[in-house]
C-alpha cells in the first residue's frame, strides 16, 4: 500500500541560496511545493476578483454575483459578531478566509495541501492572535486585564476563574492552528488510506480463489473514497469559515471589552 | 514489550479521545435540530453559532488526533 503520509512531504522545486537574517538565523529561501501551492492560491484569488469585477454592472452577471456574494457573506459575518466597528477588521478577516479557502480547495485538486502543514496554519494563527493582542492593548490600554477578570464575578471565584481564563486565552492560537491542520491532514490521510484499500484488495482478488471476496470490499472502499471526497469539499469550506468566525470572536473580545452587546 | 509495539498501542489509545468529541458534536447538532424543528424561522440565524460550537468541540478531538500522530512519529 502506498504511504499515506508521503503526500505531505515538502520538496524543493527551485533551489535558491540561503538567506541569513540577523537575530533569527539562516532561512532557506528555496521554492518548495508548499510555497507553489500558496502562490497559486493567492494568484487564483486575485484572478477571480479581477475577473468578477472586470465588467462590473448595476445588474450583476453570474461571476460578479458570486464575487459579491462571498464579499457580502463575510461582511455580514464581521458586522454581526464584532458590531458596527467590524468593518475595520473586514479586510483582515476576508483575506484570511479567502486564502485558507483557496488553499483547502486547491488541496482537493492538486497533490499538495498547504494547510496540512503545521507551519502554515501556525503562522496564520499567530498572526491572528498578535493582531488581537495589539488591538486589545491599543484600545484598552491597562484595562486589558479585564479580559481575564470577568465583570460581576465575586472575588473568591476569581481565584479559580482567572487562571482558567488565562489558560483558555493561551490555548486559543494553539487550537486555532491545530484545528485547521488536523482537519486537513486527517481528511487527506483517510482519503489515501481508503484509496490504498481499493488497490490492495484488487491485487488480492487478482490472485483468484478466496481472494475474489476482495472485489465487493474494494467496491465498498471505492464508494468510501467518493463519499469522503464529497465530505472533504464541505470540510474545506467549513474550516475556512470556522477560522474566520473564530478570528472575529477573538477580535470581538478585545474590541468590545467590558460592554457586551 | 517491544518499544515499537507500545508505540502503536499508545497511538491507538490516544484516538479514544475522539469519543468525547464525537458525543459533543452529536449533542450540539441534536440540540440545534430540536430547536430548529420547534422554531424553523429562527434556525437560519443560529448557523454561525452551530458551526462555532461544533468547531470548538471538535478541537478537542483534533488534539487527540495530533497526540496520536506525535506518539507515532516521534
Amino acid at each position: 500500500m502506498a504511504d499515506p503520509m508521503h503526500q505531505f512531504e515538502v520538496t524543493k522545486i527551485v533551489d535558491l541560496p540561503d538567506f541569513s537574517l540577523p537575530g533569527v538565523g539562516v532561512i532557506d529561501m528555496s521554492i518548495t511545493n508548499s510555497t507553489v501551492a500558496m502562490f497559486l492560491a493567492a494568484g487564483l484569488i486575485v484572478a477571480f476578483f479581477a475577473l468578477s469585477t472586470a465588467k462590473a454592472a448595476v445588474v450583476p452577471g453570474r461571476l460578479q454575483l458570486l464575487g459579491e456574494g462571498i464579499f457580502g457573506y463575510i461582511d455580514n459575518l464581521t458586522t454581526s459578531i464584532i458590531g458596527h466597528e467590524g468593518r475595520k477588521f473586514f479586510p483582515f478577516i476576508f483575506t484570511l478566509f479567502l486564502f485558507i479557502l483557496a488553499m483547502n480547495i486547491l488541496g482537493m485538486f492538486l497533490v499538495f495541501t498547504a494547510t496540512s502543514q503545521l507551519a502554515v496554519t501556525a503562522t496564520l494563527a499567530v498572526m491572528t492572535i498578535l493582531l488581537v493582542l495589539v488591538i486589545g492593548v491599543m484600545r484598552n490600554g491597562a484595562n486589558m486585564y479585564k479580559l481575564f477578570v470577568p465583570a460581576g464575578v465575586p472575588w473568591y471565584m476569581l481565584i479559580l476563574v482567572t487562571p482558567i481564563e488565562i489558560i483558555s486565552f493561551v490555548l486559543r492560537p494553539v487550537t486555532l492552528a491545530l484545528r485547521l491542520f488536523g482537519n486537513m491532514l486527517g481528511g487527506h490521510v483517510a482519503l489515501k488510506v481508503f484509496a490504498g484499500f481499493v488497490v490492495s484488495l484488487g491485487a488480492l482478488a487478482a490472485g483468484g480463489g478466496v481472494g475474489l471476496l476482495g472485489i465487493p470490499a474494494a467496491a465498498l472502499s471505492l464508494g468510501g473514497v467518493v463519499a469522503l471526497t464529497a465530505l472533504e469539499f464541505l470540510v474545506a469550506f467549513l474550516q475556512a469559515f470556522v477560522f474566520a468566525v473564530l478570528a472575529c470572536v477573538y477580535l470581538n473580545d478585545v474590541v468590545n471589552l467590558g460592554h457586551h452587546h | 514489550m517491544e518499544a515499537e509495539a507500545a508505540k502503536f498501542i499508545g497511538a491507538g489509545l490516544a484516538t479514544l479521545g475522539m469519543i468525547g468529541a464525537g458525543i459533543g458534536v452529536g449533542t450540539i447538532f441534536s440540540g440545534f435540530l430540536q430547536g430548529a424543528t420547534r422554531n424553523p424561522s429562527a434556525a437560519g440565524g443560529q448557523f454561525t453559532n452551530l458551526i462555532l460550537g461544533a468547531a470548538l468541540t471538535e478541537a478537542l478531538g483534533i488534539l487527540a488526533f495530533v497526540l496520536g500522530l506525535l506518539i507515532l512519529f516521534s
